[in-house]
């Protein structure tokens, strides 16, 4: 049995390791208001070092954790230098996407190298526990507990007494003010990203130790906890970012002794979502600061859309429909279909993140909400397969809309954040509550697609199925975007400020947004279900999500048309290169790496 | 003298408070309907934070905000909008991606009547079935805004028209500012804020817009204005009220205030900045 004493001990050493988490992302947002989503991914590598170091080299611990901070620092430094600091002049959706795209390829690179398999991370410490009052404690938890204040110290000094220290603390406070006298703040960045880096390896090793165990999955968990615990103490505040994650690893450790452990991850996004509706500033900011005017720059680059000619769009609409006439293959057919339900989904983000710009990294929840909503629906209450997909279309955009309403007040990198969290508790809910979704069994056996009373069988019919609702729904965004609603949309994305201040209401018109931005992704997912016939929680992951923003971005934020091309694009041209799987979501990364770089409008450009 | 009339706006002893500044101290004012009132300081005084309080943007601390008698202390910028309340900003806040048109449309958003029914719970869903079918009644009424917003972007002579298919971020600085005031005034507002609506602007560019604000006071609008230009002030305005360091410390017909020497004081002790400045260059 273990004892209270013990959760509280296992609370706060985890929340130990996630402030070395959350305190480099605490700085990084100080000096350049970002939050590097990377961070996990440095965390990541930190571990897997760590386990070339004890397993391969049989370095001894100290040279271990020194070895582990270097190279992350080295990992941070590159970031900071060829990935962040080419864009430090422009829009502010720039550096958000490139943290992203960053984090991709690097959980990539990570996993093609070690393959995806978890490995066992010894700790290289004696397996003795100490008898403290009436829990134990291990000498992991003292290495863990002495690196975090250890580093505390060092962060302390350096920020109280070094000169670069003193920098980093003038551009936090005020950047404009600090580069007026002379603060180079390329340096400070560099110190900050090295310094982040440092910190997130060691604790991405230490992690390791902890539960013996690494994977590439630790990325994203890293990186949301991070964050969580970094919002929770107030973003920039480095001090509230060890307080946050202390209570954070208590939450948690708590939440597990009373719940059990598959519930972990939702007591941190709740406490996430929580914070950030009634706090969200962190537990201790001043109560109300109304943001300084102007916000500096505009949020998307902007570009004068590529406008293509009806003809055109009408004859490529009519040539991919005829085309199962012609002598295709069924792979070409297959590729195609899956391309129009990418497009789907890229529809809707385009609207959510493009248009009204939310931008939304947990799309792929939406479309888990109309899969299995279509998939239940047309298994137990028999209902017809078309109305069903239309139900999980509707229950989508219900639901999501709910479901997203808690971000509605936040702005830039704080939707992007939410929406993570919320995609990871729609994908919690959907694995624990099993008398609903059968949790991690799945659903199989989902009836085929048909429409009155005709199974969609032939590889021909699926695709004019999914490209005749592609179509429509296509039209009917266009034919949205064209009326007040459209630039009530995009005036909200422009200045939500200036936007309020001539009535418009955010919440209203975020809310239509998401209703019919879900729409088109729960139709998608409805459809997709009944195409492959079985899912499960992990059918539709945040992998999914990016591969959506990825076309959105290469399509042109809320270009409608972009969003089919850039689907079509990204689906067909791995097919054309014949690219193994297992690189595509690299390429995903870099492409999108290299739009944010060098054509942020996008192929069709934003409109 | 239209100072007679019940005040359209008035304030009470309205605070805010940043931290440890008072940015806003203890402001009282009264605005006729049909008057115009300038607000007139040093940088820093609290100018920009007293409109943000007047337009929901910002909540006081202490202190009421009455609009025709009615108290519209910390209601949403959203309600105060439909109430008429219309202002600029003084970095300029247009929609860049918008093309000048729907900047303008914007500001009309209030007046949206037939796509917009004030159904409650379900208003919303009613309003985007409406945009996408769009029946003859909401098409007339899309019809009859731009037609307005023609005839708004129209007073400013030759200087918009031709641009008002043109995305906002390639303006000019000085269009910029001539399309938020469109805007402003697309609202058909009751309460006009302007927030130094020729900063930024040559003289040429300075007298175009003195004209039109003249011609807005002749029209019967109300106006609230800041602004640094002291001759543009003086020739405009019923009444002057000073603040330096969130406190209103003068107040009266331009003349009297410009010699007050409460009011040269301030704008010495803040280093010739500001109004001094601009007056000194005159
Ligand atoms: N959101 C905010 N948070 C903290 N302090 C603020 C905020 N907004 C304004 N202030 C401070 O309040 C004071 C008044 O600012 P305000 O912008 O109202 O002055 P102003 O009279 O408009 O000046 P200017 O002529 O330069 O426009 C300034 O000291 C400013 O720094
Ligand atoms: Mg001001």
């Amino acid at each position: 049995m273990s004892s209270w004493l013990d959760y509280t001990i296992n609370g706060l050493i985890v929340g130990n390791v996630y402030a070395l988490v959350a305190v480099g992302l605490a700085l990084i947002f100080g000096v350049s208001r970002l939050i590097n989503f990377a961070q996990g991914s440095i965390y990541l590598v930190g571990a897997y070092i760590g386990w070339v170091a004890v397993v391969q080299l049989h370095t001894p611990l100290p040279l271990t954790i020194i070895l582990v901070a270097v190279v992350a620092a080295l990992v941070g430094l590159i970031i900071e230098r060829f990935g962040l600091r080419p864009l430090q002049n422009s829009v502010r959706i720039a550096p958000l996407l490139a943290t992203i795209g960053i984090s991709f390829v690097l959980d990539q690179l990570v996993m093609l190298t070690f393959s995806p398999n978890p490995r066992a991370l010894p700790s290289q410490l004696p397996d003795v526990r100490f008898q403290v009052g009436g829990g134990t404690i291990g000498p992991l938890d003292l290495l863990i507990a002495g690196v975090g204040i250890t580093s505390a110290l060092l962060l302390f000094v350096f920020l109280r007494y070094s000169k670069l220290g003193w920098a980093v603390r003038a551009a936090s406070q005020d950047r404009d003010a600090a580069m007026q006298m002379g603060v180079d703040v390329n340096r400070v960045n560099q110190a900050v990203f090295g310094i982040a880096a440092a910190l997130g390896g060691v604790s991405g090793m230490l992690v390791g130790m902890y539960y013996n165990q690494i994977d590439t999955a630790m990325s994203l968990q890293a990186t949301l906890k991070g964050v969580v615990a970094e919002v929770v103490g107030g973003a920039g505040n480095v001090p509230g970012a060890v307080v946050g994650s202390l209570l954070l690893g208590l939450v948690e450790s708590y939440g597990v002794a009373v719940f059990g452990t598959s519930y972990r991850n939702l007591f941190a996004f709740l406490l996430l979502v929580v914070v950030l509706v009634l706090r969200p500033n962190g537990l201790f900011a001043s109560a109300r600061q109304a943001p300084p005017e102007p916000l500096t720059g505009t949020f998307i680059a902007p570009s004068r859309p590529l406008r293509i000619p009806c003809w055109a769009l009408s004859a490529a609409v009519a040539v991919f429909a005829i085309l199962p006439l012609l002598p295709v293959s069924f792979y070409v057919l297959q590729t195609l279909i899956n391309a129009w339900l990418l497009g789907m989904l890229a529809l809707s983000l385009t609207l959510v993140a493009g248009t009204i710009g939310q931008v939304s990294l947990g799309h792929a929840a939406l479309l888990a909400i109309g899969a299995y909503t279509s998939a239940l629906l047309s298994l137990t209450l028999n209902l017809p397969v078309g109305l069903a997909i239309i139900a999980g279309g509707l229950m989508s955009a219900a639901l999501g809309t709910i479901l997203i309403s808690p971000s509605f007040r936040l702005r830039g990198h704080y939707v992007s954040i939410a929406t993570l969290a919320i995609g990871e508790i729609v994908s919690l809910v959907i694995l624990n509550w099993e008398s609903v979704t059968r949790g991690p069994i799945g659903i199989s056996g989902i009836p085929p697609l048909s429409l009155f009373g005709y199974d969609l069988i032939s590889p021909a019919s699926i695709y004019w199925f999914a490209f005749a609702v592609m179509v429509v729904l296509a039209l009917l965004q266009a034919r949205l975007l064209s009326s007040h609603l459209g630039r009530s949309f995009r005036a909200i994305r422009d200045d939500d400020i200036a936007a309020r201040a001539y009535g418009l209401s955010l919440n209203r018109y975020k809310s239509l947004a998401f209703i019919f931005g879900g729409f088109a992704a729960g139709v998608s997912g409805g459809i997709a279900a009944h195409l492959y016939s079985y899912i499960n929680h992990e059918t539709f992951n945040t992998q999914q999500s990016i591969l959506a923003l990825t076309v959105v971005i290469l399509g042109g934020l809320g270009n409608v048309v972009g969003a089919i091309v850039g689907a079509v694009a990204l689906v067909g041209l791995p097919e054309v290169f014949r690219i193994a799987a297992e690189y595509r979501i690299l390429i995903y990364g870099i492409v999108l790496l290299l739009l944010v770089r060098f054509r942020p409008q996008g192929l069709l450009g934003t409109i | 003298m239209a100072e007679a009339n019940a005040p359209l706006l008035s304030l009470r002893g309205l605070t805010r408070r940043f931290g440890g500044l008072t940015a806003v101290d203890g402001i009282d004012l009264d605005l006729a309907k049909g008057g115009l009132v300038s607000i007139i300081g040093p940088n820093g005084a609290g100018k920009t934070t007293l409109f943000n309080l007047v337009t929901g943007l910002d909540r006081p601390d202490a202190g009421e905000v009455r609009f025709e008698g009615q108290d519209i202390t910390g209601l949403s910028p959203e309600r105060l909008a439909a109430q008429g309340i219309a202002r600029t900003f003084q970095l300029g806040r247009v929609f860049g991606n918008l093309s000048v048109m729907d900047n303008v449309l914007i500001g009309a958003h209030t007046r949206l009547r037939a796509v917009k029914p004030a159904v409650p719970v379900i208003g919303p869903l009613l309003e985007l079935g409406l945009a996408l079918l769009r029946p003859a009644s909401v098409k007339a009424e899309e019809e009859r805004l731009r037609d307005d917003v023609k005839a708004i972007v129209a007073r400013f002579g030759e200087r918009l028209l031709p641009r008002i298919d043109q995305p906002a971020y390639s303006l000019s600085y000085a269009n910029r500012r001539r399309v938020e005031i469109a805007r402003a005034l697309a609202l058909k507002p009751r309460l006009l804020l302007l927030d130094e609506p020729t900063a930024g602007m040559n003289p040429s560019e300075t007298a175009e817009m003195q004209a039109l604000v003249a011609e807005l006071k002749t029209e019967g609008l109300t106006i609230l204005l800041i602004e640094h230009k002291l001759e543009m002030v003086m020739q405009l305005s019923d009444r002057v009220i000073v603040m330096d360091e969130g406190k209103k410390i003068a107040e009266g017909p331009g003349e009297q205030v410009r010699t007050d020497p409460k009011v040269i004081e301030a704008y010495l002790g803040h280093g010739l900045s500001g109004a001094a400045e601009q007056e000194n260059a005159a």
